[in-house]
């Protein structure tokens, strides 16, 4: 399957009954495969007239308890940042995928990883955190999109995916479950009539009085750190023996990948981490393996963004290292293995 | 055309990117003998679009152009000519661009009665991200995004915009190339703020979808399916469905905003002292 088309019945499988969203490259192949398929199992694909609509649609929906998704490319994900923050506020849960492109304005339609900061440090106002997860492969953005929806309902909290053009385009075989009958927890917080509770039910994110205001955020911190004492996922790769460690996600991963093969061949003990959670950070894991490594090197589609969290996580107990390919441009294996040996010879061999 | 193209269009910019049957080249080339009738001036002159393939016009043409945010471009136009209340400004957009995420700027642009001349090239469809629904896309007709075909209402653009305050309306084809040329000539003449509706045709994302033919088939539907608007008004309601009307629709005089404002600045310091 393509990835895009792979994210599509990932979330038909996942439960999600319905789609809003608006044109962009390069994930519409997504939204072409929704307008087919959700019909076909009963449930509602809409093209709004904005993503502004969109992410609002997805708010109304959300909060009438259904499990509910929206995807874009970054400038539509910007616009979408405003509704973002109203869902954490209102701690309704949804999933939205952002298949990342060169920017920043609209840039162009390549391959990118340049909304991390966007994604995992808020980009909407306010105190609020989305859970990014960002998966590797055809099969993972499958996998992802039922953990994606789990998660958003288990915390009521928005979930992002996070790929970019590359993943969206390209094609890899699938396993498909053949059973895929989803429990959805019940929802008795939804705005859906008084049937299932006492009371009546306000989505809101509106505290005028600050004091207020504050017992909501102290109800968001405790959900957060729950989250990053809980969701923190990263893949290791040849990490035993490796002096130097790429940290890499999403595409960037995958050259990492044959980077650490090509280095350990050529005697250079080298390993990988690739966070598959970007929020939470898997700050635990890597701060962990920061006191037997020498250094880190943050391979990144964009100008150093998720070294910052790496270098947190890090705590100074090694030194952290960025090489990254910005606007659309895709890093070659060379040139990280390159970068990887001017490092080693510059002092992490000794 | 090969002088006038000489002057307004960049040169080393072509060819274009627009697919074979596209009808963008035929408004673009539209325009440039509207320039060149208008004697528009290159630097007194701004080309602002929004995002789409239509808006890819403004990158082949020899002025100082903006090239904005997907449905704004209103927005940045308003603030060029409240900068530069002198300059003559075009705006080129989509039907999608406009209508869609720009129609809120669409309406209050048109409601302020803002001196701008809106160009909107309706191709009936989404064509740069791969053939989905706009707001103009007919019924019955199949999209990416329609598979099961489009049962939306489209808008209409003209009296949408009428409805909204603008002060002059109007529509072409780019079968009714020479019409379209004096539409956008009038449109900048007139003081105000003046939409000029260009059906284009996409045969690669719309067309061959919906077995509408390639350019050339696309082209003679216009023909034969456009009523002049001194036409219409002989006709019966019955006569006129599933037709559109082509030509002058919608001319009025109302006070300009720069004018206006011009005006608010005079009296604020009048009653309140200059500096």
């Amino acid at each position: 399957m393509k990835g895009n088309e792979a994210i599509g019945e990932g979330a038909v499988r996942a439960g999600c009954r319905y789609f809003f969203g608006y044109p962009i490259t390069p994930q519409s192949e997504l939204t072409h495969y929704l307008a087919k398929r959700l019909p076909e199992v009963g449930r509602l694909y809409m093209q709004a007239e904005s993503e502004v609509a969109s992410i609002n649609m997805v708010y109304g929906a959300s909060g009438a308890g259904a499990r509910v998704m929206t995807s874009s490319s970054g400038p539509g994900i910007s616009l979408m940042q405003e509704g973002l923050s109203y869902l954490a506020g209102a701690q309704l849960p949804c999933v939205v995928v952002n298949m990342m492109r060169g920017g920043p304005g609209l840039g162009n339609i390549a391959p990118s990883q340049a909304d991390y900061f966007q994604a995992t440090k808020g980009g909407g106002h306010g105190d609020y955190h989305l859970i990014v997860l960002a998966p590797n492969s055809v099969q993972e953005l499958v996998d992802i999109m039922k953990k994606a929806f789990d998660l958003a309902d288990r915390y009521r909290n928005p979930v992002m995916v996070m790929a970019d053009g590359i993943m969206a385009q390209m094609m890899e075989p699938v396993e498909l479950d053949d059973q895929y009958q989803i429990e959805i927890q019940p929802k008795p917080w939804a705005a859906t009539g008084k049937v299932d509770h006492e009371g009546k039910n306000l989505i809101n994110s509106c505290y005028v009085i600050p004091e207020e205001m504050e017992s909501l955020n102290f109800i968001l911190r405790d959900k957060y750190s729950e989250i990053n004492k809980n969701e923190q996922v990263c893949e290791e790769y040849q990490l035993d023996g490796a002096d130097i460690v790429l940290v890499a996600f999403g595409t960037a991963s995958r050259i990492c990948r044959a980077v650490v093969e090509k280095a350990r061949a050529q005697g250079i003990p080298v390993g990988m981490i690739r966070p598959i959670s970007l929020w939470p950070f898997p700050a635990d894991f890597i701060g962990t393996a920061a006191n037997r490594v020498k250094c880190f090197l943050s391979v990144e589609m964009n100008m150093g963004q998720m070294v910052e969290d790496v270098r947190l996580s890090v705590c100074g107990k090694a030194p952290v290292y960025h090489y990254g390919r910005f606007g659309g441009m895709v890093p070659t294996v060379r040139d990280v293995l390159e970068e990887v040996k001017k490092i080693y010879s510059g002092g992490a061999g000794q | 055309m090969q002088g006038k193209a000489d002057k307004y269009l960049l040169k080393e910019r072509l060819p274009h990117i627009w697919c074979p049957g596209c009808g963008n080249g035929i408004v673009l080339s539209a325009m440039v003998r509207a320039f060149d009738k208008l004697g528009c001036d290159q630097d007194s002159t701004v080309i602002v679009s929004g995002i789409g393939c239509s808006s890819r016009a403004a990158g082949y043409l020899d002025f100082n152009t903006l090239h904005t945010t997907h449905g704004r471009a209103l927005a940045f136009a308003t603030g060029i000519k409240l900068a530069r209340p002198e300059l003559m400004i075009f705006v080129l957009m989509g039907d999608g661009d406009s209508t869609a995420i720009g129609g809120n700027h669409l309406i209050h642009a048109a409601r302020r009665n803002i001196d701008l001349n809106i160009i909107i090239f309706n191709n009936h469809i989404y064509g740069m991200t791969g053939g989905q629904c706009s707001p103009m896309t007919p019924q019955e007709h199949l999209a990416t995004t329609a598979p099961y075909r489009n049962f939306d209402r489209p808008f209409d653009i003209a009296g949408l915009v009428q409805a909204a305050g603008a002060t002059y309306v109007a529509r072409s084809t780019t079968y009714h190339a020479a019409l379209l040329t004096k539409l956008i000539k009038a449109g900048a003449e007139h003081k105000g703020f003046s939409v000029i509706e260009a059906i284009s045709a996409c045969p690669v994302s719309h067309g061959r979808r919906n077995k509408l033919g390639g350019g050339y088939e696309m082209l003679m539907w216009q023909k034969e399916n456009a009523v002049p608007v001194e036409k219409a008004r002989t006709m019966t309601p019955e006569e006129i469905k599933g037709k559109f009307i082509i030509g002058e629709l919608h001319k009025s005089e109302a006070p300009e905003f720069t004018d206006m404002y011009g005006q608010l600045i005079e009296k604020a310091q009048r009653e309140h002292g200059g500096e």
